[in-house]
């Protein structure tokens, strides 16, 4: 279990959950805030990587 | 008319209800009634500590000769019971050489803070703020 992106996307799952519980009080709701956060976190990073790619230049 | 765990937690101490919290991930939601959030964090939180470990992540000591080391102790610290447990049984010496060191310490690091985040929430329910 030594997969980056693989680890990514299990920590971006835990804080996503977290924070939906956190900032949301209807179930439906938690559900939404917590998909969109997700995807958030694995795009930006996704996003970010590839932005780093040719460094060092 | 009965009263409901809300209105039982209204009487209670929000430092106590917030102490309380920070111990057990969640204690504080299930307290004053909010059993479907607190289960969350009752669940999420240890989970996300465990993996940490699972990681060869480390439960740094409190040094204070060396700040960030301190800081990360103490984040990990707001794991509450969690981290006493893993303590007692001797887990958490963490693997320097281990690919994943570094992203078990940042389980156990950022589920201590989120834990801290759970309780201060609690504290906010439990003064009417939320």
């Amino acid at each position: 279990m030594a997969s980056h992106l693989g680890l990514l996307v299990m920590f971006a799952v835990f804080v996503s959950v977290i924070f939906a519980a956190l900032l949301r009080d209807e179930p439906k709701e938690q559900l939404r805030f917590g998909v969109r956060l997700l995807a958030g976190f694995v795009g930006a990073a996704l996003v970010l990587s590839w932005l780093m790619y040719p460094l060092p230049l | 008319m009965r009263a409901t765990a809300a209105d039982r937690a209204q009487s209670i101490n929000p430092t106590l209800i917030s102490i309380a919290a920070l111990l057990v991930p969640g204690a504080g939601h299930i307290w004053q009634g909010r059993a479907q959030k607190g289960m969350i964090f009752l669940i999420g939180i240890p989970l996300m500590f465990a993996v940490g470990l699972w990681l060869n992540g480390r439960l740094f000591p409190f040094e204070l000769t060396q700040p960030l080391v301190a800081l990360a102790a103490l984040a990990s610290f707001g794991n509450g019971v969690p981290y006493a447990v893993a303590t007692a049984l001797g887990l958490g010496k963490g693997i320097v050489t281990a690919a994943t060191y570094e992203y078990g310490n940042t389980f156990v690091i950022v589920s201590g803070l989120l834990n801290m985040l759970v309780a201060l929430d609690a504290y906010d329910i439990a003064l009417g703020r939320k």
